[in-house]
């Protein structure tokens, strides 16, 4: 059910673990695999090739170390690789000693520009309690200023703007004068959209950067961006130098392997993440959470950090205590759900779970069969919540008739809680659970 | 229209040519075929497609079916021509009105693209057009199309702010009804294909359509931007499963991308494409040529 990088990599080295080490003709086997793996991802092909051939090095002659298989092993040396490609630690912009710290945006047309200025100066204003200024420099598209001017309001920035008349060199000139002149930490200079191989707006770019003697130049590119990626780095680069990159649309489902390829080939650092079209949806870049999405992997860290927030210390140490003491209900289970609901919408916590994503996108969790599993519970007796295993024929019957479901849905209700026990036992007792043994089950 | 269509994607860097060039005069090694595929992929044209065309190009080769570099580009040039040319390509104007859905994920170009495709109607055919601004979400959404409806002489209908876009949809065809428009083209708010909620939304949207009009909408295009990577075909699959996606606009193919996504859409969806994207005027909108397509594809 897991089909996971890492699964596919167990296949080709199935037999590695009798010999204990990983040969050349296992690597080349499993190179193929993780080479396909981030073309699929939209990873650039050189960047690829240049790839596979570190983490060979890497790999030829590694042990196969007890705890992990051959493939996870594998998996972890590339995750690892991956990740010090991608820049290690998170970044921040680099401010000035004496503001305002100018910041230009740029990049192609649809990457998400004018969204990310908003959202970058609310970031700033929330994280360093920074006044902020954005100034509007597209002065091409219909409607471009308009839309600045709202959202950078919500986002609780002044809005400097000289309509769509002025050329944009100029606009950018003035907007630095106020920003100095009004005090301002922080400018944030938003331009049009442009094709790297646009001559004459690329030159405009480079006199918008000469105008205002920016600190930082953020090249603003689309998670879902593919092999071309590399082509508009390099020429944006080459011409205006950018300093870092803001990836946008990361909440959707696209791998995003376009963050190595520009990093790898500009060396650039990541430095934001946009994660969705509401103000607040912006984040420093992690690297290695990066990583585990390129390959794949779900994004572990954000729903552990989620969980630790949502959920109260005092429960889990209850929690833990149930657990060990084998006194883990149904109620207890209802109010496990209960906190998982409250971590979010099901569906974008199951695109965190390590290989979740693709088999579970398509089971959808509804929110209805929430509503039902919470019907029936509370259609128990509290001794029948403490202790299932009472449950059979009349008492199931008449839970069924309560929470206006049928006799299997409950059987099936009570399984389920059965191994979501055993698996909670095993995590308490500090044992690894064997999830991909309950999922088959579960199936 | 060849010439300009080349003239606009010929700013490539990594231009699939330099790879066939060097193989024009060469037997057919080994390492032909992997520049070929090479040259695929870097079209973003996906691992498995590549691998499919290429393997075939090879089993003719094979049995003597082809000799020369330059013979390999023809045969390739046609199979992909092939993949490319699936499904009905063009845009059927009979229904009066005929009611045009544009949909897609955020800032592919569906707004420019309704304003080309509105003026190309208007002023290149001589029809009537009504468009209607279903995006309600996005900040200054509504104006934008209102701009582009300006620039392209067409009607322009709008509901109050935060207007639930299926009433928009409604009001613009009742209005096209009342008027006795030729046409009638609906923009919706970017989503992503991953949001549930924005895509049953988009679902009630076509469903206010044709309740409204039964067969409408006549066509509802999905517009794919040319830098889109792998996840283009998961955009039109889940689309495809919200709303009848009939066609694809191929947006911004006058950057250095190639669209190769477009391909893989082909292939695995049996979704044509319709309309290229070719810059940001409104004249810069051009109907689908799955030969010069893939000929633009093999040549700088």
């Amino acid at each position: 059910m897991f089909d996971s990088l890492a699964e596919k990599l167990q296949a080709t080295l199935s037999d590695v673990r009798g010999r204990g080490t990983l040969t050349e003709a296992d690597i080349n086997a499993a190179m193929r695999e993780i080479r396909l793996a981030l073309l699929e991802a939209d990873v650039n092909f050189k960047v690829v090739k240049t790839f596979t051939n570190s983490v060979k090095e890497r790999a030829l002659g590694a042990d196969v170390i007890g705890k992990l298989n051959p493939g996870q092993q594998v998996v972890k040396i590339v995750s690892d690789e991956l990740t010090e490609l991608m820049g290690g630690a998170a970044r921040d912009l680099s401010f000035s000693p004496r503001p305002p710290t100018i910041v230009v945006m740029a990049g192609l047309q649809g990457s998400g520009k004018t969204t990310a200025t908003a959202k970058l100066a609310r970031y700033l204003k929330e994280q360093h309690g920074s006044s902020v200024a954005v100034a509007a420099c597209d002065v091409y598209r219909p409607a471009a200023v308009d839309q600045l001017i709202k959202v950078g309001t919500q986002a609780g920035a002044a809005v400097y703007e000289q309509g769509t008349d002025r050329d944009p060199v100029k606009i950018a000139a003035w907007a630095r004068d106020r920003a100095q002149s009004e005090g301002k930490d922080v400018l944030i200079i938003d331009t049009s959209g442009r094709l790297h191989v646009d001559q004459e707006l690329m030159a405009e770019l480079a006199n918008i950067k000469k105008a205002v003697k920016p600190h930082d130049v953020l090249l603003v590119v689309d998670a879902m961006t593919g092999q071309d990626a590399v082509n508009v780095a390099e020429q944006f680069a080459e011409i205006v130098q950018f300093d870092g990159v803001v990836m946008t649309k990361l909440d959707g489902d696209a791998r995003g392997g376009a963050a190595l390829s520009v990093k790898a080939i500009t060396g650039k650092p990541i430095l934001f993440a946009s994660t969705g079209e509401k103000l607040d949806q912006f984040e420093r870049f992690h690297p290695d959470r990066m990583a585990q999405r390129i390959l794949g992997m779900g994004d572990v860290m954000t729903l552990i950090e989620k969980a630790e927030t949502a959920y109260d210390q005092d429960q889990a140490a209850e929690l833990e205590r149930k657990l060990r003491k084998q006194e883990f209900g149904l109620d207890d289970f209802l109010e496990q759900m209960r906190q998982v609901r409250r971590l979010g919408p099901l569906q974008s916590l199951i695109g965190m779970i390590p290989g979740m994503g693709k088999e579970l996108r398509g089971a959808k969790i509804d929110e209805r069969e929430f509503d039902r599993i919470q019907a029936i519970i509370l259609s128990m007796t509290p001794q029948e919540r403490r202790h299932p295993e009472l449950i059979k024929g009349s008492r199931r019957l008449r839970i069924a008739k309560g929470s206006g479901t049928n006799v299997q849905a409950v059987k099936a209700l009570i399984k389920q809680f059965e191994q979501m026990r055993k698996v909670m036992r095993q995590v308490a007792q500090g044992r690894m659970p064997d999830l991909g043994a309950l999922m088959r089950q579960a199936r | 229209m060849f010439r300009r269509l080349r003239e606009n994607l010929r700013k490539t860097r990594q231009a699939l040519t330099s790879e066939i060039q060097a193989t024009l005069f060469e037997d057919l090694s080994d390492e032909t075929w992997e520049r070929l595929e090479e040259a695929l992929i870097y079209a973003d044209v996906g691992a498995s497609t590549t691998a499919q065309v290429v393997g075939q190009l090879e089993q003719e080769a094979t049995s003597g079916g082809i000799s020369g570099g330059q013979a390999l580009t023809e045969r390739l040039t046609e199979l992909l021509a092939e993949i490319a040319r699936t499904g009905d390509d063009r845009i059927d104007l009979t229904p009066q009105p005929t009611v045009i859905l544009v949909a897609g994920v955020n800032g592919t170009g569906k707004t420019t693209t309704v304003g080309k495709l509105a003026w190309h109607l208007g002023k290149e055919l001589g029809q009537t057009v009504v468009v209607g601004a279903a995006d309600t979400f996005r900040a200054a959404g509504v104006e934008q199309l209102e701009v582009w409806a300006e620039r392209a002489g067409v009607g322009f209908v709008k509901g109050p702010p935060d207007a639930d876009p299926g009433a928009v949809a409604y009001d613009t065809i009742a209005a096209a009804r009342r008027d006795g428009a030729d046409v009638v083209i609906i923009d919706t708010a970017g989503r992503l294909h991953t949001q549930d909620d924005l895509m049953a939304e988009l679902a009630k949207v076509k469903r206010v359509i044709s309740k409204q009009i039964p067969e409408a909408p006549h066509e509802t295009l999905l517009t794919v931007d040319a830098t889109t990577g792998q996840n283009g075909l998961r955009q039109a699959r889940l689309f495809s499963e919200a709303v009848p996606v009939s066609g694809l606009v191929l947006t911004k193919l006058d950057g250095t991308a190639k669209g190769g996504i477009a391909l893989a859409i082909a292939k695995e969806l049996g979704i044509p494409v319709k309309l290229i994207g070719i810059g940001e005027q409104l004249e810069d909108l051009r109907p689908f040529d799955s030969t010069d397509f893939a000929r633009a594809l093999v040549t700088e």
